[in-house]
């Protein structure tokens, strides 16, 4: 008999805050500087140097942990993390241990593979340097030498950690893509995995269904996507069931994902349990977050993006289109939000907005900021489709005219002769002339071939250059037939 | 020899024209030229940068620019302190050759106000020590007996004061290492309420302990310079908000009904005759002085020490893992990255400052911090306790500054355990992050200078130099080393 495996799964998300300084000192934060120029005795571990810390970065892991339902601690303090690593100056980082910002909460996921993510504990510290491993394979362990870079030292990061409650990659996923949503939306941080401003590490272990004790865990790093998280954890479930299925044990390790090959790598073997030796910071004294900075932070707190969701779907939008809206860019939210404000229907500005405006700014390689749509063009184009005014496919040529700085849209459908003709006498003539070079679809027609009223619809469609309004053209059609 | 020199003479001196900055500073540095070579009380003499900063005393003095207390004053400096420019060691070899681009905030706040710094002095390496013998420059001597040690760490500004090479010099204490070579040298050595100076640029020991404080001659003395370096600093987090209290308010004021403390944890049979008969004689006379005396117990003092020696290389391990050879100071090459930081420690670091990152790693590991780490934390927080408990009976608590008086250069370098026994009195304070100042008293049969030792509640600096300067003056204590150079 074969055991059914069930995984159990964790994530660890950093998160680089966007604060204008560093966590513990004055240096500005900028990852676009010349290597080591934004730096400092405190920043570069300088003997003698201490560290101060930023209360605009606490202000802002508030945010994030009352975003994620977590309780404040009215007392935090800071530890210290001992590890010897050549880029990390001061062979400690700041971090923190029994004493989080930020405990207790949860982030509920949508959908599907929805459900509810308990978040163990989000807590604040300091980034470390980069190395640069120069000569073999990029990695240290071939390097010929290290270059290290210490502008990213001390930069401000956001621990989000959940509980082992993740029931599969798919729901892995979902829960990265709204924590970032989530993130995004307080402004803390721009959260571009691509770019390390959010990473994700994955601790993941199985055991056999409906155990309560937990199996050997093993951490995933290198997930660059949210794509190859959710294979990642997938194919490290399935590899760590088929060593046990196979009379093997798990060891605790290490793993890195390779995109290419789509596997999990051993990194480096954990033996036993790596020993930080936390103690508290005796550089720093306990922070105290009264009530009053708890309540100003809260009053703080913009709109979170379930809430935007269910806003959305009671405007008219379907849950799939309300998504699609709410976790665009900030400026096209902006777009819809004031399109709606302006007396545009909601879910017509939607299926415009996320439909062909985002196409048509993808071909054209142009931002939404950056081209010529306004919030009133937007409306006024939802208008002439409303009120029949032109034909929607020539609203598309509209719109492309309007992108393309034309004017608005009433001009552009001027201009490009598209206002369509609801005008019945106008198009008795192209509606004969389509029957007449088509006689033997309309015998067809005739005969009770109800879908060929289509064909004959966009023939006369095609005659009139999409000005013609099709429901006119389908009544003429009707009407012809019961002649 | 005329009346010794003290801060407030020649600064008096400086402002009636009948002294200048160059004359003082000319005499700190015959005195060092003439002592030096006996007694190493420095590492690094900046005689140049010293006359420079005399002469533009002078002249900013001459045009009524004047910066208060300690302009034109001879300053020396622990070579723990971070000096822009000015190669600091911490008296090892690791940072030999090591020139920081940055001033600590006490030496910025001493440039600010005009005084002269002569030099940095030497210190047992990284702070850990309480002889001066664990220098990698070579042990400092003391001036009264210099088969002998000065104490320390910070025996090198200790004996600078001793000495006259400089007026006043600035030690840090981490659990006694100024009051303690104050005591050995016969000079007054003064550890302020932990926080009131900032310690950005101080190359920490044990960032909990730790305090920058003064040797001086005089109480009075100590209080001109710990006015000038004392104050908020935005640069260190436990740093103290707010205004300094009134430093010289108690000065004059005598002993008339202040209620005093002798604590019977501190007249231990260990301690020496001599040392134990003083420190009685000085009580006797505070309460003919107009003292209400009482016996106060403090039980948790017996395990202060052990405590001490958790904490303290807990701390010190972590401080200490930056030296690394990676951005600063020696490196010794290896195989690999993990290689050279392996050797490079191995061989920058002497025996003692190894002996203390190991017990303080060994004292946080997984399974044992519980005991040893957690378990001093708690008896730190007893020893506050009973302070706290003290302080409410009392204003001031007394006893001797050190058991012993200077022992000899050797004498407990082979057993650390006896060498640790020699701050038992000094470390309460540290804990607990009070005031405590060491007053020279007389000297024992020998002719070695003792200390007693006035402590008082956080922020309690008024009344700790009132009681110390009525010490002061009941002792009456003015000899000097005979090989103190004259700097009247």
């Amino acid at each position: 008999m074969t055991t059914t495996w069930e995984p159990v799964i964790g994530l660890e998300t950093h998160v680089e805050l966007e604060t204008e300084s560093k966590m513990f000192c004055g240096c500005p934060v900028d990852f676009n500087a010349e290597p080591n120029t934004v730096t400092c005795p405190v920043c570069l571990g300088l003997p003698g140097a201490l560290p101060v810390p930023n209360r605009r970065a606490i202000d802002m892991i508030m945010k994030i942990g009352l975003a994620l339902n977590c309780s404040i601690s009215e007392h935090t303090i800071f530890h210290r993390k001992n590890y010897f690593y050549a880029d990390l100056p001061k062979n400690y980082q700041i971090s923190q241990f029994d004493l989080p910002v930020c405990e207790e909460g949860f982030l509920d996921i949508e959908g599907e593979a929805g459900g509810r993510v308990g978040i163990e504990r989000v807590h604040q510290e300091e980034d470390t340097g980069k190395s640069n491993h120069m000569g073999g394979d990029g990695r240290i362990t071939s390097a010929e030498y290290s270059l290290l870079d210490f502008n990213r030292s001390g930069v401000p990061l956001v621990e989000i950690v959940t509980k082992p409650e993740i029931r599969s990659a798919t729901q892995a996923r979902a829960y990265g893509l709204e924590l970032r949503a989530v993130i995004v939306s307080l402004g803390v941080s721009d959260a571009k995995l691509e770019e390390g401003s959010i990473r994700f590490d994955a601790n993941i272990s199985v055991r056999p269904k409906g155990a309560t004790t937990l199996g050997t865990k093993v951490e995933i790093k290198n997930m660059n996507s949210y794509r190859s998280m959710e294979r990642a954890i997938a194919h490290e479930v399935i590899r760590q069931a088929q060593v046990l299925d196979d009379g093997g044990r798990i060891v605790q390790e290490t793993r890195h994902w390779d995109e290419d090959a789509g596997v999990t790598r051993s990194g480096r073997v954990k033996e036993g349990f790596s020993d930080y030796r936390f103690f508290s910071e005796p550089d720093m004294v306990p922070m105290v977050i009264d009530q009053e900075w708890q309540d100003r932070i809260a009053g703080e707190l913009p709109e979170l993006p379930s809430d935007r969701r269910k806003r959305y779907q009671g405007m008219g939008l379907g849950e799939y289109q309300a998504a699609l809206v709410a976790g665009s860019e900030p400026e096209l939210v902006q777009m819809f939000e004031g399109a709606v404000d302006a007396g545009g229907s909601p879910p017509s500005v939607a299926n415009w907005l996320t439909g062909e405006v985002v196409a048509a700014l993808r071909r054209s390689d142009h931002s939404l900021a950056a081209s010529a749509l306004t919030i009133s063009h937007l409306v006024e184009l939802v208008g002439l489709v409303e009120s029949s005014t032109i034909s929607t496919s020539a609203a598309k040529a509209v719109l492309a005219g309007v992108l393309d700085g034309e004017g608005s849209p009433g001009e552009v459908a001027e201009a490009r002769d598209l206002l369509q003709v609801s005008d019945a006498g106008a198009l008795e003539a192209a509606v004969g002339q389509v029957i007449s070079e088509n006689p033997e679809e309309f015998e067809r027609l005739s005969g009770g071939e109800q879908k060929l009223i289509g064909f004959f619809v966009g023939q006369v469609m095609k005659l009139t250059g999409g000005k013609a309004d099709p429901k006119v053209v389908s009544g003429l059609l009707r009407a012809r037939l019961s002649d | 020899m005329s009346a010794r020199q003290t801060i407030r003479r020649a600064a008096a001196a400086m402002r009636d024209g009948s002294l200048t900055s160059v004359e003082l500073t000319r005499a700190a540095l015959k005195a060092a030229s003439m002592t030096e070579s006996q007694v190493h009380a420095y590492l690094t003499l900046d005689t140049e940068g010293a006359l420079q900063a005399a002469e533009m005393a002078d002249s900013e003095l001459g045009a009524g620019d004047d910066r208060g207390p300690l302009h034109g004053i001879p300053i020396a400096l622990k070579d723990n302190m971070v000096t822009k420019g000015i190669e600091t060691t911490c008296s090892s070899r690791i940072l030999s050759g090591y020139v920081p681009p940055y001033s600590a905030t006490v030496v910025e706040r001493l440039e600010e106000g005009g005084a002269v710094i002569t030099g940095k002095t030497n210190l047992d390496e990284f702070a850990m020590g309480s002889s001066t013998e664990h220098s990698a420059f070579g042990p400092t001597r003391n001036p009264w007996d210099t088969d002998r040690v000065p104490g320390g760490s910070s025996g090198g500004s200790a004996v600078t004061v001793a000495v006259g090479s400089a007026l006043g010099a600035l030690g840090s204490d981490t659990g006694g290492s100024v009051r303690q070579p104050a005591s050995l040298t016969g000079v007054v050595g003064m550890k302020p309420t932990y926080g009131l100076v900032s310690r950005y640029g101080l190359i920490p020991f044990a960032s909990s302990l730790d305090q920058i404080g003064p040797f001086t001659r005089t109480v009075a003395d100590a209080v001109d310079v710990l006015s000038v370096i004392a104050g908020h600093d935005p640069h260190d987090a436990t740093s103290i908000p707010g205004s300094v209290p009134n430093l010289d308010a108690g000065l004059g004021r005598g002993l008339d009904g202040v209620k005093v403390g002798v604590v019977s944890e501190m007249q231990r049979d260990e301690t020496e005759p001599a040392v134990r008969g003083a420190v009685a004689n000085i009580i006797e006379q505070m309460e003919a002085n107009g003292a209400k005396v009482q016996e106060v117990s403090l039980p948790s003092f017996e395990y202060a020490l052990s405590a001490y020696y958790l904490i303290a290389p807990a701390e010190a391990s972590a401080n200490l893992a930056r030296f690394d050879g990676v951005r600063y100071g020696n490196r010794v090459d290896g195989a690999n990255v993990a290689d050279m930081m392996s050797k490079t420690r191995a061989d920058g670091f002497g025996a003692e400052v190894i002996r203390r990152i190991l017990l303080g790693t060994y004292a946080l590991s997984a399974g044992h911090f519980d005991a040893f780490y957690g378990q001093a934390l708690k008896v730190r927080s007893l020893v506050r306790r009973d302070l706290d408990a003290a302080y409410e009976d009392v204003d001031v608590l007394v006893g001797p500054t050190s058991p012993t008086t200077a022992f000899e250069l050797g004498a407990k370098t082979a057993d650390p355990l006896t060498m640790y026994l020699t701050d038992v009195f000094t470390i309460p304070a540290n804990l607990s992050g009070h005031p405590a100042i060491s007053v020279p008293v007389g000297l024992d049969e020998a002719g070695l200078p003792i200390g007693f030792q006035v402590m008082a509640p956080a922020l309690g600096e008024p009344t700790l130099f009132q009681v110390a300067e009525a010490v002061e003056s009941i002792a009456a204590f003015d000899q000097e080393p005979e090989l103190a150079g004259s700097l009247a």
